[in-house]
């Protein structure tokens, strides 16, 4: 298949292309930018007028829920919801259940992604086994299986000494270990930001320091051991700081957030609104202008969905009783693009979801360099919509953005120079 | 501040009692008059009043309570509502049926209120936001968030005894961390601009950012209660030691219990409250709390009309004036 994209605002943030060129894909890969290759003939012509043409999202993690929780989602239909919002790479983060610290379940996922012919996906390996944080994964088994990274997601590892030598024996294999810094025991039941909001309405609340303290600790590991880490999900100002410090000092240290995290606070909870409900919780507008700073400066390379979809029950009870977590893949693009608002350029917004992420993953995605998978992307980028949580493609229909105007629409994806997805 | 309006109709009209935050002045001075107007029929021979006859009321117990609930039977049945009380352990929720599920399963009851207590925050929201139209919901406490009808019982035994709270300096005194009570009551005191709200406790128990709701905040005891006209001790649970909240009983009760002598460095006369149940000899002397300043047991007994006036306002059955009661 043959497939010539003309006339559109073609933007690759990683070649550093932001111009009005026609796109050509041959075989699922990039053959030529500009003027067709001598030959060339398309079966299919894409008019892209108007319309911005840029690879494919990288998202650096979303819950897909299988295996282990398919009431709330599958591969098939979150994978779906992916390319409906312009992600063409998904990276599952290993809590998975089974967890992803076996061969076997990277295969399970990787055939199932096969047959739902969607987004593509990469896994990150537990970091340690079951993720109980007191063994060593086999991280030379999963290396080889195909993930990309190890993480113990959500688990702590509450041993500094685990941690450590989980670190230096990723290193071994040339694994970036994926962070996520939570200590539950500083956070005791915590479902809010421990603020004036957990306050006024009584609920247990998460302190900045449940993730400073665990970012100050992995650094520390991370400086005696010169291991390549990557910090997932900042959520409190001084988080930035700390990282922005190391980055400073040469340590081999990258760092992402939310997209959501940018621009709501934990006033969004108001009367204990259960779709407010997230984790790491909405902190302060403090906070979120940090956050924001170091997106602009780079210190926080990458923006994510960390799309956590849920069945109806799940967000149906008392708010602490509730599931944290928000069905978010198919904003990533509206809010990617309100960094327009926010003091970066369309090219800079579209890096942070697209090379940004895809070098932290270390995979070939997020370009549409010559010879690069056709992994596309084509939006209108000032197009105006109201989103619909029965609107949309994922399972999970708990958006915090539920009836709020966002910009940015995504027309049409192909993925290895297949169409995966158009807009009706 | 964002006005609740899960229990305020279009109108303006109470239909549910979640929380005190956000009740415009009118409509808890009402509730305060509405609550005098019944005192009357609480010492009276006959203690019937026919304003909800036919209806039905539900004590839908999560947490255990037997003071609390027995107030709010006695105000229903003195209202000549029919009264039926659930414990519902919550044991049995945690091991499957969710909050939602029990709650339709007492659709079949034909509730008019629902009093409900239960130890989560939020949980009477969610029932307010859940049940059907017609019923009515009285939060009897949820988790740490808010216990409307105490903090009200408690601003209309001060309003009996020092009625210009625009004069008056109040104390809250203990685990504000943990308690419903201190937040409903904070917000009660400012809604009547009470001149100064003072809460006093070591650091481990005071919330971050309580000050955002209007209170000055003291660590040091006699300090926090120099000159106040109104002190409200607050029941210290004895998990708390447990949880490195503090080090000791003996300890807490040095440095933030109740004594004669600290009590001489409040208004000479200053009231002295407490939501009860008391814990003797932790958060308050026995003297002070049976002495001639204690107010505790008429707090109980103008729990009882409070609790009357709250559900003949959340049904809608009291006459324009407050007064005419049968």
């Amino acid at each position: 298949m043959r497939i010539s994209i003309r006339g559109g605002h073609f933007i690759d943030p990683a070649n550093k292309v932001d111009d009005t060129l026609d796109l050509h894909i041959a075989d699922g890969r990039v053959v030529a930018l500009g003027t067709a290759p001598d030959g060339f003939q398309s079966d299919r012509e894409i008019d892209a007028e108007g319309l911005v043409v840029c690879p494919g999202f990288v998202d650096l993690c979303a819950r897909l829920r299988e295996p282990g929780a398919e009431h709330k989602g599958s591969i098939e239909s979150e994978t779906r919801a992916a390319v409906s919002g312009g992600i063409t790479t998904v990276c599952v983060p290993p809590d998975t259940d089974p967890v992803i610290d076996d061969p076997s379940v990277v295969e399970l996922i990787r055939r199932r992604q096969r047959l739902a012919g969607q987004a593509k996906v990469v896994m990150l390996g537990a970091l340690t086994r079951q993720l109980g944080g007191e063994f060593l994964s086999e991280m030379g088994a999963l290396m080889e299986a195909g993930c990309v990274g190890v993480s113990n997601a959500w688990v702590p590892v509450a041993n500094p000494l685990v941690m450590r030598r989980a670190l230096e024996y990723a290193a071994t294999f040339d694994l970036t270990v994926f962070s996520v810094p939570y200590d539950p025991l500083l956070a005791p039941d915590g479902c809010a930001h421990e603020g004036e909001t957990a306050t006024r309405l009584g609920l247990p609340g998460v302190p900045r320091s449940a993730e400073t303290t665990i970012v100050a600790r992995d650094l520390a590991l991370i400086e005696e051991t010169g291991v390549r880490a990557h910090f997932c999900r900042l959520s409190a100002a001084h988080s930035v700081d700390l990282i922005e410090r190391a980055i400073g000092h040469g340590l081999p240290v990258t760092a992402d957030v939310c997209a959501h995290q940018l621009y709501l606070t934990d006033r969004d909870v108001g009367e204990f609104d259960s779709r407010f409900h997230l984790r790491p919780p909405l902190r302060t507008d403090i906070d979120r202008q940090r956050l924001l700073e170091g997106v602009r400066s780079g210190s926080i390379t990458a923006v994510c969905s960390d799309h956590q979809p849920h069945d109806q029950d799940a967000k149906l009870h008392p708010f602490s009783d509730t599931e944290p977590g928000a069905s978010t893949l198919e904003t990533l693009l509206p809010l990617t693009l309100a960094l327009r608002d926010h003091g970066l350029d369309l090219n800079s917004a579209l890096e942070r979801i697209t090379c940004a992420p895809a070098r932290i993953l270390r995979i070939e995605a997020g370009t549409l360099g010559l010879g690069a998978a056709a992994d596309v992307c084509l939006f209108e980028p000032d197009t105006e919509w109201v989103v619909e949580s029965h609107a949309l493609y994922s399972n999970g229909r708990n958006t915090p953005l539920d009836g709020r105007r966002v910009r940015g629409r995504v027309k049409q994806v192909l993925v290895d120079g297949r169409s995966v997805f158009e807009a009706g | 501040m964002s006005a609740p309006t899960l229990q305020t109709g279009a109108d303006g009209r109470l239909r549910h009692l979640l929380t005190v935050e956000g009740l415009p002045r009118p409509r808890l001075e009402e509730l305060l008059n509405t609550a005098e107007s019944f005192l009357g029929v609480t010492q009276r021979e006959v203690k019937k009043v026919p304003l909800l006859r036919g209806k039905t009321v539900v004590n839908l117990f999560f947490e255990s309570s037997t003071r609390t609930r027995t107030t709010f039977e006695l105000a229903a049945k003195r209202l000549s509502a029919d009264v039926i009380n659930l414990s519902v352990s919550t044991s049995a929720t945690v091991k499957g049926e969710s909050l939602l599920d029990t709650l339709r399963n007492l659709e079949a009851m034909h509730a008019d209120i629902f009093v409900v207590r239960h130890g989560t925050s939020g949980a009477a929201h969610f029932i307010a936001q859940h049940c059907l139209p017609h019923v009515a919901v009285l939060n009897a406490g949820d988790g740490r968030h808010a216990h409307p009808t105490q903090a009200l019982l408690d601003v209309f035994t001060i309003r009996r005894h020092k009625p210009n709270f625009d004069q008056i300096k109040v104390a809250i005194v203990g685990d504000i961390l943990n308690s419903r009570v201190a937040r409903s009551q904070i917000h009660a005191l400012t809604i009547l601009d009470t001149a100064e709200v003072r809460v006093v406790a070591p650091r481990t128990l005071l919330p971050v950012g309580i000050e955002s709701l209007g209170v000055k905040v003291f660590t040091d005891l006699t300090q926090g209660l120099a000159g106040v006209d109104v002190i409200i001790m607050l029941r210290l649970q004895k998990e708390r030691m447990r949880g490195a909240l503090l080090p000791s009983e003996h300890e807490y009760y040095r440095q933030f219990g109740l004594t004669e002598a600290r009590l001489q460095g409040a208004h000479p006369e200053a009231i002295v409250m407490h939501p009860g149940p008391i814990n003797r000899g932790v958060e308050i002397d026995s003297s002070v709390a049976d002495g001639a300043r204690s107010v505790i047991l008429e707090q109980v007994t103008n729990g009882i009309a409070i609790r009357m006036a709250a559900m003949s306002l959340i049904m809608g059955t009291r006459t324009q004036d407050g007064r005419e009661v049968g």
